[in-house]
């Protein structure tokens, strides 16, 4: 698709070792605010898709409880979870989403997705902790296409009919034209969409077909970046990372309540004490006043000048055309409404601890 | 009256003593939008190369040095409520500040219109 986005006239730059798309000409703004009011379009191909393969599904969801946290084990065919690979002290190796293919004769795989920043380290972690009866087939022959926002229910439809009736968290096979696609009811913006697994071969068609559509518009990852910490989703290497557990990042709700009382993933130790006696710290969003944006890296201080936290992702929000950020804070300091400062090249930005998301998820229900 | 550019993308209109600091077209394409720009205080003395600015667009905030060194005697605070005006008309109303030029003889350190467009293409 790398010919699709420079003819479409794309800033593009080094993402994890592929050249992506920043932002087309329309602008960063531009194509956020598509996104939420009409469908954008995402090359996230540089994504890691793998599948986990079993002699039944049984195995195959007990080799991956062993990794992660999620209640795999009765995950429905058809269905897709979020979940973390977690290391033995608890920390987060990478986020990633894993579904249970709809057909029969697929049981006993497990697609995964993975961050592109992480699918070397990801891969080694799982083939060195499996079992030997359990593998792991790398796909590195799909592409990933995203579309996102309130019309990409529509939009699809005008290609196949099976989208559209997908519950949120579903997927399945289907046919977009004469192409063969995985299609998940899923994303990274807050917004009803869809993620798209395709052959490479077959991607640019596509791509091309939904790019046709008026109501679409492709998409940058700067925009993607934007719309997601809108979302008040986590960005992996930014929110979380290595020393941050799921309790930490305020990832409790992925954490399967069967799993919290029976334990038997990596760091189950360090998750079941902060479950029961709550973190030292805690991910949480700010809300900075005035228009002066705070980064990432920002340190966060208290009424009385003591460091309380550090801004892991920061920018601006189209949506409600004023700054936000999220970070994490001593749990002392998470409570929402609490008054704190973010030091912005030495200078204190007044700023109050608030709810997530920033702007509300408008997932199909 | 004539405009001098840096390879850092800032633009000095020159009047006189006076020169109006901002940055340059291409600057604001590469920038995209902007949110925000953080100015100095009106009497500042800044040196050729200081930090005179900061330019906040979604992604990422990216620092304006002084192309000349000087005394600020007027910040453009159109920008405080309107950043966008950066990217809409970084020539005109989008300027930064306004200085008095402490030494003219460093002007010949800046490209005229001719000499910058040489260097865009240099650089793409």
């Amino acid at each position: 698709m790398h010919a699709q986005h420079l003819a479409l006239g794309a800033r593009m730059a080094p993402f994890a070792g592929y050249d992506m798309p920043i932002q087309y000409p329309a602008g960063i703004i531009a194509e956020h605010n598509w996104t939420r009011e009409n469908a954008g379009l995402f090359d996230v191909s540089h994504m890691g898709q793998a599948y986990l393969i079993a002699a039944d599904h049984a195995a195959a969801a007990a080799a991956l409880e062993a990794l992660c946290p999620a209640d795999v084990r009765d995950l429905p065919p058809g269905r897709q979870r979020y979940s973390q690979l977690l290391s033995d002290d608890g920390g987060i190796l990478d986020d990633f989403m894993v579904t249970r293919p709809s057909a029969a004769p697929e049981d006993g795989r497990l697609f995964l997705v993975v961050n592109a920043s992480r699918k070397d380290v990801d891969y080694a972690h799982i083939e060195s902790r499996l079992p030997k009866d359990v593998h792991l087939e790398k796909r590195e022959d799909r592409a990933l296409i995203a579309l996102q926002g309130p019309q990409a229910s529509a939009v699809l439809a005008k290609l196949g009919p099976d989208a559209a009736a997908m519950p949120f968290m579903s997927a399945q096979k289907t046919r977009f034209g004469a192409i063969d696609c995985h299609v998940s009811r899923s994303g990274y913006t807050g917004e009803d969409g869809y993620e798209i697994s395709v052959a490479t071969s077959s991607a640019a068609a596509l791509w091309t077909a939904l790019a046709a559509d008026p109501l679409v518009k492709p998409i940058g990852l700067g925009a993607r970046d934007s719309l997601r910490l809108e979302a008040g989703l986590c960005l992996y290497g930014h929110d979380i990372d290595e020393t941050t557990s799921p309790v930490e990042a305020a990832l409790v709700w992925s954490i399967a309540k069967r799993r919290r009382s029976e334990g038997g993933f990596p760091g189950a130790e360090r998750i079941q004490r902060e479950l029961a006696a709550g973190p030292s710290r805690k991910r949480v969003g700010l809300l900075p006043e005035g228009r002066q944006p705070a980064r990432e890296g920002a340190e966060i201080v208290s009424a009385d000048g003591a460091v309380v936290g550090r801004v892991t992702s920061g920018g601006f929000s189209p949506t409600l055309s004023r700054p936000i950020a999220m970070g994490y804070v001593t749990t002392a300091y998470a409570a929402v409404g609490t008054p704190l400062d973010i030091l912005v090249r030495g200078k204190a930005l007044p700023a109050r601890v608030t709810a997530m998301p920033f702007v509300a998820h408008r997932y199909a229900r | 009256m004539s405009t001098l550019y840096s390879k850092d993308h800032e633009y000095i209109r020159v009047d006189g003593d006076i020169g109006t600091v901002g940055i340059s077209d291409f600057a604001q394409q590469q920038l995209g939008d902007i949110v925000f720009v953080e100015l100095p205080g009106v009497g500042k003395a800044l040196k050729r190369g200081e930090q005179a600015a900061v330019v906040e667009s979604v992604k990422a905030a990216s620092e304006v040095y002084a192309p000349v060194g000087g005394e600020v005697i007027e910040v453009n605070g159109e920008l405080e409520g309107a950043p966008a005006t950066v990217n809409e008309d970084p020539a005109g109303r989008g300027w930064f500040v306004k200085i008095r030029i402490a030494d003219k003889s460093e002007l010949a350190g800046l490209m005229d219109e001719a000499a910058y467009a040489d260097f865009l293409k240099s650089q793409a």
